[in-house]
């Protein structure tokens, strides 16, 4: 039971990683072309923006109901870029409504166009750091250490930073590939593509720089690696598909492009899964926690899992109605 | 201030933010559908502006609900990672139905903001219900979720570890019941008189038809919720008179266990002396009120320990507020059906619309202060009867700066939020002129 709850809670961080990112990415996007992309991607997220971040939601709730150590450790050790995150996703949320729907005048949405463009920037970035902590294994639940040693070392580090920027450029890949898609201008086609491209090549040198600064942290990252059969299917697929992406956006495939995108994304997801499990957090001074060590009882998990299954079916529906009714046409027509 | 001062403040302001934005996101959605459905009714061009209007206005709630409820749903764990390590399988049940609900919520929300010309009429009608209905459910759940803060059940307490988990009966706890009806007749209280009340004070300003039928399909909920609530209120008294009769002590500053046990109204408790100064009391009228009898005893203060009671001032002012606001607010919906059968245009009195204006907070109070009541009163418990708050403390020290940065926050976002409506108001009444 834990197994398959633990499943849904890949897919929905999954989910979360490809449909959130494109949209945090959306605001790194705009910032990176200096504006040349805003509203394209917020045009096309507007609708479905409040489904795509409740995946977050659901990662949190299946964490404290299924895996209650996983959710107390890290939200005690990691609390401060954690707490960093949850501010840069108020301010982001905000400024992202209110942008949308403060009436029409230059200044105010000057503001919430660069509140909303930075903060997804910072958020991107310590969500990567956060992942970086929970990955690296520098967490230490003796808290009789130092505050350093508990509360900042665990993040304070190349490797965090390394993923933070991974993370910002991939969320941003994600957002580009996604907007080729609502384009129907030629020209901003051949512009976002160009953006594209670029944004693969800094993925694959600071994918490269992941596991470097993890070898300098004193972490076999790239070992473990190389030890899991999984995921070195999956690193490769990842990589097959770098080619494929370009041929594609020389063609100019939209939709297409978002599944390589979306499948590559994954491939990344899984291959990291692959080298975690079934270790969920690396503790430094103590036994790692694991799925099993971290489970709730068998009741629990087994009602969890009742209501996600329920909820999947009420819920995936609802959300494929969403999409089609928004989604997959080109004409960008005002909502009201 | 100490570091769990610090914690508990910054769980209650975190929470006491959250809970405006729940409410209207839960409420605004029924009325948005009652005025859409008007306008497909009468073909009335007002309502279909109102509704647009509004939807508006709850896109921008819905989104600050959405991002504060996603601060607490880590702010559990950032705070309080003990209780959630214990409490988070055993009362995980509502908070899964929870996230569906919000779910479908933001689903259905999705496409009604979006959707008014991409989607069949009646369509679009009934997927505003659904926002409305999932709102609701989802109120529902997270309070079964806090109501078994206060009863607990579901576990067996063996050894500082909770074996024998049952989440259903968790969920069905004893509390969960009481709770829920009196939060979500509060929800549409308040939000239906805050609702009123900006429509009164604008039309004071501006005659437009178009407030007036706001405040009637407003007051059309809250004058019914209004008179429900004091008898909601009253079962939920019942209820904590069973469960956690301390805390119903502490509301009424009752320290003595006594038969015929008086009403108290008002007063300043003195826990030193265990004594109330210049309260009004009714004699027996506790007792009927906590038990139905004029003569059932009614436990003091004094059959607990001292360091188990809650903060006596707080909880009882709190109290005191909350039942005062709540028979004022009954007292303007009785107003108002009286007015609707005896009178003739007189919802536009200037008399009325003032009163309305003045009612236009006080729900949203009576739901912070209700809110301060349970919480502070189920203190120091966290897990009543099982877990102490201050156990189930983070270890992380310098909680103080984190809560003065989430508050410095919540602060920025309150007065964005009130100067943004502010304007979208005033553009609603240039499009007229
Ligand atoms: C519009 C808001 C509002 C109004 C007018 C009232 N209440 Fe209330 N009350 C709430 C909003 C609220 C609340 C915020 O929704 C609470 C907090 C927890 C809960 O379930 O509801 C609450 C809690 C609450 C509790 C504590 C329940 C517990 O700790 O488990 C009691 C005993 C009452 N109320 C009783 C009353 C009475 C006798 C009222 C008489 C008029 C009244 N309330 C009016
Ligand atoms: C939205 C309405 C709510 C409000 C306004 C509210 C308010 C408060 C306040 C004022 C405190 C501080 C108590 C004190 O310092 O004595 C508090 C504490 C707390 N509340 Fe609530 N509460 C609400 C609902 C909930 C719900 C639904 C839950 C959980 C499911 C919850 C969980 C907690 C926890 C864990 C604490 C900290 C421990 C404690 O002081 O007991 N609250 N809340
Ligand atoms: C009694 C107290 C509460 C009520 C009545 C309530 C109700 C609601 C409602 C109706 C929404 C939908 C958003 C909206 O319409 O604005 C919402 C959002 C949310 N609430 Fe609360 N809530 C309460 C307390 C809590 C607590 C204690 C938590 C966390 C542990 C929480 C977590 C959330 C989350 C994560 C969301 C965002 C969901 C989304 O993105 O759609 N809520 N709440």
């Amino acid at each position: 039971m834990a197994e398959a709850n633990l499943l849904i809670l890949v897919v929905s961080l999954l989910l979360y990683v490809v449909l959130g990112g494109a949209d945090f990415g959306g605001g790194i996007l705009e910032l990176l072309t200096k504006g040349k992309a805003s509203g394209v991607v917020s045009r096309a997220i507007a609708p479905v923006w409040e489904a795509n971040h409740v995946w977050l939601i659901l990662v949190v709730v299946i964490l404290f109901v299924g895996f209650p150590s996983v959710y107390s450790t890290v939200l005690t050790t990691l609390h401060i870029p954690v707490l960093l995150v949850l501010i840069g996703i108020i301010f982001r949320g905000s400024a992202f409504t209110f942008r949308h729907y403060d009436i029409d005048e230059v200044r105010p949405k000057a503001i919430y166009s660069a509140i909303f463009q930075y903060s997804s920037l910072f958020t991107t970035f310590f969500l990567g750091v956060t992942l970086g902590g929970i990955i690296l294994g520098e967490i230490s639940t003796n808290y009789q250490l130092g505050f350093y040693q508990i509360y900042i070392h665990p993040w304070l580090n190349w490797f965090s930073f390394a993923m933070g920027i991974f993370m910002v450029l991939l969320f941003a890949f994600l957002a580009a590939i996604f907007s080729i898609g609502e384009l129907k201008d030629d020209k901003q086609v051949a512009y976002f593509s160009r953006i594209s491209k670029r944004l693969i090549i800094a993925l694959v040198l600071v994918g490269s720089l992941v596991f470097l600064s993890a070898q300098i942290s004193g972490h076999s990252l790239f070992s473990d690696f190389l030890h899991s059969p999984a995921s070195n299917v999956s690193i490769v697929l990842a990589t097959l598909a770098l080619p494929l992406l370009w041929v594609l956006l020389n063609k100019n495939k939209g939709n297409l492009l978002r599944l390589v995108a979306g499948f590559q994304t994954t491939m990344i997801v899984s291959g990291w899964f692959a080298i975690q499990s079934p270790i969920l957090v690396k503790i430094k001074d103590d036994v790692d926690i694991t799925v099993q060590n971290s489970s709730a009882p068998y009741q629990t998990q087994f009602y969890l899992f009742i209501v996600l299954v329920v909820g999947v079916l009420i819920i995936l529906p609802s959300m494929v109605y969403l999409y089609k009714t928004f989604h997959f046409e080109k004409n960008g027509t005002e909502p009201y | 201030m100490d570091e769990f001062m610090a914690a508990r403040m910054q769980m209650g302001v975190s929470l006491g933010f959250h809970i405006v934005f729940a409410c209207i996101g839960m409420v605004m959605p029924w009325f948005m559908f009652v005025a859409e459905w008007k306008w497909q009714r009468t073909n009335n061009p007002v309502y279909l502006e109102l509704a647009k209007a509004w939807s508006k206005g709850v896109a921008i709630f819905f989104a600050v609900g959405a991002v504060s409820g996603t601060v607490l749903s880590f702010e559990l764990g950032m705070l309080w990672p003990t209780f959630m390590k214990h409490a988070g399988p055993i009362f995980g049940m509502p908070f899964s139905w929870e996230g569906t609900a919000f779910f479908v919520e933001a689903i259905a929300l999705g496409l009604f903001l979006y959707g008014w010309k991409r989607l069949n009429k009646k369509v679009h009608l009934y997927i505003g219900m659904i926002v409305g209905i999932s709102g609701v459910l989802s109120g529902i759940f997270v309070v079964s979720a806090n109501a078994w803060m206060n009863a607990p059940s579901g576990f067996d307490w063996i050894n500082g570890q909770a074996e024998n988990i049952d989440p259903v009966a968790a969920m069905f706890n004893k509390a969960w019941f009481s709770q829920a009806h009196h939060m979500t007749i509060a929800a549409f209280s308040a939000t239906g008189f805050a609702v009123a009340g900006v429509h009164a004070f604008l039309y004071l300003r501006n005659k437009l038809e178009i407030h007036y039928k706001a405040i009637t399909i407003a007051l059309a909920f809250a004058s019914v919720a209004a008179v429900l609530q004091p008898i909601s209120g009253d079962l939920a008294a019942k209820n904590v008179a069973k469960l956690q009769p301390a805390k119903l002590a502490a509301f009424e500053s009752h320290f003595e266990t006594q038969e015929k046990a008086p009403l108290v109204i008002g007063g300043i408790p003195d826990v030193e002396n265990k004594d109330i100064k210049y309260a009004i009391k009714i004699p027996g009228m506790l007792s009927f009120l906590a038990h139905g009898d004029f003569n059932a005893e009614v436990k003091g203060l004094e059959e607990f320990p001292k360091e188990e009671w809650p903060p006596v001032p707080i909880t009882h002012y709190s109290f005191q507020l909350m039942v005062a606001l709540g028979s004022f607010l009954m007292l303007l919906a009785v107003i108002f059906w009286a007015g609707t059968f005896k009178w003739k245009n007189w919802l536009t009195k200037k008399w009325w619309l003032k009163l309305l204006i003045i009612a236009t907070p006080l729900g949203f109070v009576a739901i912070e202060a209700g809110w301060i009541v349970t919480e502070v009163g189920r203190q120091p418990w966290i897990i009543y009867g099982i877990m102490k708050t201050k156990d189930s403390l983070t270890p992380m020290p310098g909680i103080q700066y984190t809560f003065y940065t989430i508050s410095a926050v919540y602060l920025l976002l309150t007065f964005v939020v009130t100067w943004l409506l502010s304007r979208q108001i005033k553009v609603l009444h240039k499009n007229y002129l």
